[in-house]
């Protein structure tokens, strides 16, 4: 525990940004470690890629995080559809921006521009979420669990059906694709022309050390997401370091109480969950229709599940800890383990093929076996280390990194007035 | 049969004629939870500025009325008017902001957060409860203004309470006795007409109820606050109350000063059970 306590002081003597910043750094540094460990000649590229993909990942989970840290850190309000709302803000922005002549087979949107879409899809996730929450916020917490978890696989099932895969709205062809997936303008296009546009001379000095377009594309796509992250945290943040954070708080701890101070509690929850919903729906976009392709299949249940566990790793009730957490677990817990199963190898030894013939080497004290196996199939594994982290973490730290940290709700200091009639009593 | 029946219109006839301004009048009252009737036509006032006490044995409907009367229960039947106006079955926000609080018989502080945030939630109308003002920059300003004056307020009502020194502190960590004075400086700053307290006394040590009483009584004098009190220390009641109602199964059972009550024979059969 102690080098938890110390780890833990460092961490809470840094300004926030600073330690956001810093942590996604290290992240990068380990990534270019390891490009420069297994990649040879190969290392800028494989290291482009690496943080590429890394920051899109870190970025994409940052923003859902935030968005249920408003949810259930903060307003104790259990969404486990963030799937459904994602897909609703997802479908909705395809649908607005897929080309109205597409190729052959392809399903046919509305051609809006970008910016377009990705504002309808988050009005959309927020009436859909408001729509949701609206019969289940009167009841307890655990039935708006039950409506929103069914509410996900309701809209996913939806979007599946080949019934909806191309219809025309009042003489407009649209469409979801069904089970195919539907096709729209890529986010990633905007990193792309940017990198073409004014990037060019990045470009050229990029593609001198061997890295690839797509790949500097990629990285640029998850800068870019990281400025998403720091505009979401700037308004997460005004919202609740101020009095209506401090409600949400209160309906957190004491629903009875706060209504019996006079707060109206429904409005406030409704008010949170839909704009909860509606960066879950911008997230649904920029992170699975990253490439401006998105089908049924992206918006799983264990998404949602991801998600909880990444806020619960960063501290529930933090806005800080939400980054943190989401790095924590996607960088660190969901991909770096895949990539080190690809590319590192233990020089003869290869991989039993199954659980059992690892074992049976370790019992005559042969670990590598057992060794070579855990990292061949460490994809799999991985899920084993991130319910170990989860119940360690719930175990000895409950409250994540940074939950344990004492952020009053407030827009001012709280410090004691000095022209106060109180400065003899204490202190 | 009918003789108390008279004796309880005999005992309204005198509220009425004794209390000239009431603030709160409960008439009828009536809640029933399934099969069982917890209150059961229950009738009184509370005059504008008093501080009148509650009393009755365990089950006597006392904490029902409370909920009733602040729109955690819906009643069964019956009205309650609070300042001339007709408020029965209103939500308790609602009521909250005409000026009708109440405490808890076991204090609900909001464990998780800060004293001084408990104390900074109970203001009405703040308007840093807009999300649009909270966040739009050119709009912030008007919201830290308004932060900065419930902050002076909130350390003026924790330093009244002798309570200022744990500001910081999360309400989880109070003791009981800490957690009643939070509760009290929570609804005050709630700038209510009327505060209902539910047992405000009970689990808190003798110094802290004498300096709990004298706030109260502080309160009364100074800033023309109402009290009902429920409590189950005759001798607090008795010497802290003009006004006592006495409740038994869910009805009125006597009304009046203390010497009225305690002479009361069916107040006293009632406490020690006689008809039970």
């Amino acid at each position: 525990m102690s080098t938890v306590d110390t780890v833990r002081d460092r961490l809470d003597a840094l300004p926030d940004v600073g330690l956001v910043v810093g942590f996604i750094a290290s992240i990068w540094a380990v990534m270019l470690v390891l490009a420069i460990a297994v990649g040879g000649a190969n290392w800028a590229n494989l290291a482009a890629g690496f943080i590429g993909s890394v920051t899109v990942l870190i970025g994409g989970y940052a923003i859902l995080a935030l968005a249920l840290n408003l949810q259930w850190g903060y307003t104790g309000l259990f969404n486990i559809g963030i799937a459904g709302f994602m897909a609703v803000g997802a479908y909705t922005t395809a649908v607005l921006t897929a080309p109205t002549d597409p190729a052959a087979g392809a399903v046919p949107g509305l051609g809006l521009p970008l910016w377009v879409g990705l504002i309808g899809g988050m009005v959309m996730a927020a009436i859909v979420g408001g729509l949701a929450a609206l019969p289940a916020l009167r009841l307890k917490a655990d039935y708006l669990a039950i409506v929103t978890v069914a509410f996900s696989e309701i809209i996913r099932l939806v979007v599946n059906w080949s019934g909806l895969a191309e219809f025309s709205l009042f003489g407009v062809p649209v469409g979801t694709g069904g089970a195919t997936g539907i096709s729209f303008k890529s986010a990633n296009d905007v990193a792309a022309t940017l990198i073409n546009g004014v990037g060019q001379p990045l470009v050229t000095a990029a593609e001198g050390v061997g890295v690839s377009g797509p790949n500097l594309a990629n990285l640029t796509y998850g800068i870019l997401l990281l400025l998403v992250v720091a505009g979401s945290y700037w308004v997460l943040a005004r919202i609740t370091n101020s009095p209506f954070g401090r409600v949400l708080k209160a309906i957190r701890e004491d629903e009875t109480v706060t209504q019996s101070l006079g707060k109206d509690t429904r409005q406030f929850k409704i008010k949170t969950f839909m704009i909860g919903c509606a960066l879950m729906g911008l997230a649904g976009v920029l992170f699975r229709g990253q490439a401006g392709y998105i089908s049924p299949q992206q918006f799983r249940p264990t998404i949602t599940f991801y998600v909880f566990a990444a806020l619960i790793i960063g501290g529930s009730g933090s806005n800080t800890g939400s980054i943190v957490g989401a790095a924590t677990f996607s960088g660190l817990l969901f991909y770096l383990p895949a990539r080190l199963g690809e590319n590192v190898s233990l020089g003869g030894t290869r991989a039993p093929g199954n659980i059992v013939d690892a074992v049976a080497g370790f019992a005559s004290l042969d670990p590598l076996p057992l060794l070579a196996y855990t990292i061949s199939n460490v994809s799999t594994l991985r899920f084993v280390l991130i319910g170990v982290v989860l119940i360690y973490i719930i175990q000895n730290q409950p409250d994540g990194l940074l939950g344990h940290r004492n952020e009053p709700a407030t827009s001012v200091s709280l410090d004691r007035p000095q022209s106060g009639s109180g400065g003899e009593a204490d202190e | 049969m009918s003789e108390p029946e008279a004796a309880e219109q005999r005992e309204t006839a005198v509220t009425s004629d004794a209390i000239d301004s009431p603030l709160l009048v409960v008439d009828g009252l009536r809640k029933e939870f399934g099969g069982v009737v917890a209150v059961d036509g229950a009738t009184f006032s509370v005059a504008e500025g008093s501080l009148t006490g509650l009393i009755g044995p365990n089950g006597a409907g006392k904490s029902t009325t409370f909920n009733c009367i602040t729109g955690i229960h819906e009643p069964t039947g019956g009205r309650v008017t609070f300042d001339g106006q007709d408020i029965t079955g209103l939500a308790p926000y609602t009521l909250a902001n005409r000026g009708l609080v109440r405490t808890f018989q076991i204090a609900r502080e909001l464990s998780d957060m800060t004293v001084l945030e408990n104390v900074m939630l109970a203001p009405g109308g703040q308007v840093g409860e807009s999300v649009v003002r909270s966040v739009t920059p050119g709009l912030r300003g008007d919201v830290v203004k308004a932060e900065a004056d419930v902050r002076d307020r909130a350390w003026e009502t924790l330093e009244f309470f002798e309570i200022d020194h744990l500001a910081h502190e999360n309400a989880g960590n109070l003791s009981g006795g800490q957690r009643k004075l939070l509760e009290m400086a929570r609804v005050l700053m709630t700038d209510p007409e009327m505060i209902l307290l539910d047992e405000p006394l009970a689990g808190v040590n003798p110094t802290l109820e004498e300096k709990l009483l004298e706030r109260i009584h502080e309160l009364r004098r100074e800033q023309g606050l109402t009290f009902l009190l429920v409590e189950h220390d005759m001798d607090v009641i008795m010497n802290n109350c003009e006004h006592i109602i006495v409740m038994h199964q869910g009805g009125v059972l006597a009304e009046g000063d203390a010497e009225t009550i305690t002479s009361d024979e069916r107040v006293l059969e009632a406490y020690l059970g006689g008809d039970v």
